[in-house]
Formats: structure tokens, sequence, C-alpha cells
């Protein structure tokens, strides 16, 4: 038995209080009656109800949804693509160079992404807007969900697939059939990370946006720049709570079925 | 026909939209910087084919690049960007090991919960978790109410606007990238190892030096890696938690691009930042590499 030290104990508290102080400190003083956001006045929810009367983050937030949603779910196809490529396609010309350009935007500054791509739409007269950031985060974001795939793609058994391809599927009834299934969790997972790292960007999205298009990210980030401000708080904490929500399901989710599939297996065990 | 086309789609795409446009910036920073607007000279014209290619060649220069040599405000951004790097860094890695450490040590049925206690900041937007430290470090913040409460200081401290809070900003921010790879690394080492370092007479502490911290040092390098990476280039940390005194080439790029409107110069800036990146980049990649194969 791991002896449990009063050293690891102060650790995790000291380390868990710097992780989730700042936030938590965000979210009550959200609760604050006072515009002065450092001096408590007393419980209110009144800031929340100015964010929803606040037409430009409402208009900020739905380019924001739309994008993230468009963008993440073209990120999947492209970035599942991919990594079928990088694990299944075999050998083909140039591939050392399609899975540097899958790597390198991985750990691209924000700001070198962000400006070629700027000077790319600028080349070629494509007005900035909503579909700009679609593009831009289509890119960045199916380099992230290739990576997911393919490390899910690599642990499983090729004989399903073959096993399937000799009964007579066809190779797109193969994938559709077997493989999907078995990579879901790992497809779902990566729409969830282009999801956020989508809803989240701010760097390439000021880039790639024109006066057309703001997203939410590009309005906080003007507005925190003068301060901290109630609204802000607010719209923090509604943030932070769906996060919070989303990623506490996604992983009951992927307990269950993990345990699922565990009695299935004992079950097919026993019936062996 | 189907494995072309399914190869087709990501590789042009890729192509499209990372590689040329990267390959436009290159150009761009060998253009002139006269023009403020497109098309920046020289142009290609491929009508006059190789001599055109040639002609085109030829008028590239790196003036850009000479003149950011000239000018000290960008190597002196590069050298306080790689220093601000490096030492929120350590920092990172002396508050991360800790944290790695003890969760490599709780109970099994624990570990999943304070696993994920560690992802979920990562799930949080960037933005907001780089806001909530202005509420706490600014003059009239939440720190110093604290601390001018309890009575350990009479004045108050100026901490927003100073490369302390960019240091504070980034160690908070990346700390997950730390604490992961180095707990994934402790978390496989074997306790007979210690207790045979124990009964050769080791104290707990030589054994730590002797036999943790070597066993953990893939996750070390790698935590730290991570950490470096993104620190370097990074604009959002700087520019809000940052002062006039904080230097970083993400921030100086930001600024050369869209208040200065210098294309040319912005470029030069991003291919530089990008030619320093490769060193710990390909470091990186043989560290992983390493990795696997020991695992075999």
């Amino acid at each position: 038995m791991r002896r449990f030290s009063w050293f690891n104990t102060t650790a995790l508290t000291l380390g868990f209080a710097f992780l989730y102080l700042p936030m938590i400190i965000l979210i009550v003083y959200s609760f604050n009656e006072s515009r002065l956001v450092t001096v408590w006045a007393g419980f209110s929810t009144k800031w929340y109800g100015e964010l929803l009367q606040n037409e430009l983050f409402l208009d900020a937030a739905w380019v924001t949804l739309q994008v993230a949603v468009v963008s993440s779910t073209f990120a999947t196809v492209l970035g599942t693509m991919a990594a079928y490529v990088l694990v299944r396609a075999g050998r083909f010309s140039g591939r050392t160079l399609f899975s540097g350009m899958i790597y390198a935007p991985l750990v691209m500054p924000e700001v070198i992404t962000g400006l070629s791509l700027l000077l790319l739409f600028i080349g070629i007269g494509l007005d900035r807007g909503v579909l700009t950031i679609i593009l831009a985060h289509t890119t960045f974001s199916m380099c992230y969900v290739s990576v997911v795939v393919s490390s899910r793609l690599v642990a499983f058994d090729r004989s399903l697939e073959e096993a399937a391809l000799d009964l007579g599927c066809t190779p797109w009834e193969a994938f559709r059939l077997v493989t999907l299934p078995i990579i879901a969790p790992a497809v779902i997972s990566g729409w969830l990370l282009a999801f956020t790292l989508s809803l989240d960007d701010l760097v390439i999205a000021s880039f790639t946006a024109g006066p057309a298009a703001t997203t939410l990210p590009i309005r906080i980030f003007s507005s925190v720049r003068l301060g901290v401000s109630p609204e802000i708080n607010a719209l923090s904490t509604i943030m932070i709570g769906i996060v919070t929500v989303g990623v506490i399901t996604a992983s009951l989710i992927s307990k269950n079925a993990a345990l699922r599939q565990r009695a299935e297996e004992q079950a097919a065990e026993r019936a062996a | 026909m189907g494995r072309r086309l399914l190869i087709a789609v990501p590789y042009l795409w890729l192509l499209a939209l990372f590689l040329i446009p990267f390959l436009i910036v290159l150009k761009i920073s060998l253009s002139d910087p006269e023009l403020a607007i497109p098309p920046y000279t020289p142009t290609l014209d491929w009508r006059e084919g190789w001599a055109g290619f040639t002609e085109f060649l030829s008028q590239l220069d790196f003036e850009n690049f000479v003149f950011l040599t000239e000018d000290d405000l960008y190597w002196k951004a590069y050298l306080s960007s790689l220093q601000i790097a490096a030492l929120s860094t350590l920092l990172a890695l002396l508050v991360g090991y800790p944290i790695a450490y003890a969760m490599a040590r709780a109970a099994p049925e624990w570990r999943p919960t304070l696993l994920m206690l560690v992802i979920l900041p990562f799930w949080t937007s960037f933005l907001i978790r780089v806001y909530s430290w202005i509420g706490i470090l600014s003059t009239e913040g939440y720190l110093n109410q604290f601390l001018l409460g309890i009575g350990v200081i009479s004045e108050p401290l100026t901490i927003l606007n100073t490369n302390v809070a960019v240091y504070i900003g980034i160690v908070y921010t990346y700390l997950p990238f730390m604490i992961l790879p180095i707990y994934a690394a402790l978390e496989k080492l074997d306790d007979s190892l210690l207790e045979a370092a124990e009964d050769l007479g080791c104290s707990r502490l030589s054994a730590f030096w002797l036999v943790t911290v070597p066993l953990s040092k893939a996750g070390i390098i790698a935590g730290c890696f991570l950490v470096f990476i993104p620190a370097l280039g990074e604009f959002v940390i700087p520019s809000l938690l940052g002062g006039s005194e904080t230097l970083m080439i993400g921030k100086v790029l930001w600024e050369e691009f869209f208040s200065n409107r210098d294309w040319p110069v912005a470029s030069a800036v991003a291919v530089v930042l990008l030619l320093i990146l490769i060193v710990p980049i390909v470091l990186f990649q043989r560290n992983e590499q390493r990795q696997r194969e020991a695992e075999g």
C-alpha cells in the first residue's frame, strides 16, 4: 500500500486551488450587485439579464456557434479521412509531405497560421467573413482530429476489416460497417475537440474575420482590454458551465460504454 | 479510384490552406516593403516561363531580414520571448511536478477523477482563463485586497501589466500540458524499485533523485516542450497581462501587422520565429520517438 503523505495532500490541495480558484472567483463575482467588480455588494443576477440584452454579444455568439458547428463537422470528416490515409493507405508518393502537413499546424504559432491564411484570402480575393473563419478553423482542427482518430486506428485489429472484405464487402461498406463503429468514440471526441478549439480561438479568427463577422472571443478580447467587467464575468460563467456539463457528460458516457463493452466481453467469454 | 480520392481530398485541402499560405508568407517576407497593398513586387509572371521565374527570383531580397537585425526592437523581442518562455517552463515544471507526483501516488480509484480535474481547465476557454487573472492581480484586485487585509503588505503590489503577471499567466494556462506527460511517466513507475533503493540504504530523498526523477525524464522533457513551444509564440497572455515592458514576438508580429500595416516585415518576423521554433520541435519529436522505441 502506498503511503499518502502530507506532502502529497498539500501538493494536490495547493495545485488544484491554483487551477480552480481564479475560475471560482470569476463565477462568484459574476453574481455581484456592484459594477465595481472587486467590491462585493450583494447577490444579483442582473448582469446575466444585461448580457441577454446585449445585441453585440448575442450576434457574436451566433456567429461563433455557426462557425464552430460547421468547421468542426468538416474538420471531423477531413481529419478522419487523413487519419485513415496515414494509417491504412500504405505508401504513396508525397506521404512524408502529407504527414508533415498534418503535424506542422499542431505546433505552428497561431499568429503565423492566422497571418498566412489572411495573406492567402487576400491573394485570391476572397472577402473575409464567416466563410473564411470556417476555412481557417477547419484547416487547423482537422489536424487535431486526425491525431486523435489515428491513435485509435493504430490500436485496432486490422483483421476485422480484412474479414469484412473477404466476406464480400466493398471497401466503403467495410469502413462504414466495421471500422467506423469501432473508431466512433475517437471520431466523437475529435469532433468535440475541434468544436472547443473553434469556440475558443481568438488569434486565427482575428486575422481571418472581416468587419462583416465578429466572433465571441474577438468581442470578449476587445472588451477585456478595457478591464474587468461584470458582463464578461457572467458570460464566462455561462461558458464554464456549458463546458463542465459537457465534459462530465462525455466522460460518463464513455465510462458507461467501457463498462458495457467489458460486460459484453465477459458474457461472450462465458458463452464460449 | 476510391483510394486516390480518399488521399486527394485531405491532401489538396492541406496544400491549399496550409502549405501555399505559408509559401505566400515566405514570398512576401522577401518582397519590397514600399507597397503597403498587394500585389507586392516582384510578381511572378507565369507566361514568361522559366525566364520570368529567374527574373522573379532575382528581384527577391533579404531587405526585411536585414531590417530585423538593424532595429534592435526585433532581436530584443526574440530574446525576451525565449527568456520568458524558458523561465515559465521552469516554473511550470516546479509547480507541475509535485502535482503529477501526488496524483500518481493517490489511490487508484481517485486517479480518474484527479485526471479529469486536470483536463477540465484545458477544455475551458483559454481567453477566459487568462482574463480571470486580471481581476486577481490588478492594484485593487483580490490578491492585493487579501494581502492588505491580513497585513502582509501595507502598499498594494503592482503585478498586473508586468512580466510577473505574464509568467503567472503562462504557468496557469499551460500547467495541464506539464502535468499530464509527467503523470503518465510516474504512473508506470514500479514501486518495488523505490523499495529496493531504500533497502540498499538510500534515504527517501535520494531515492527520489536517483530513481524517480531519472525514470520520469521522458515525461519531464515532453512536458517542458509542450509548455515552451506554444509559450514562445504566445500573443493573448502578454497582451492582456503584460505591460509596455513585456516584449514578446507574437505581440510584435500582431502589432506590425494590425497597427503598422507593414506586411513584409510581419512576414519576415513570422519566418524567423518559425526558424527558431524548428530546434525545439525537432528535439521534441526525437524525444517522443525515443520514448516509443523504448516502449517497443
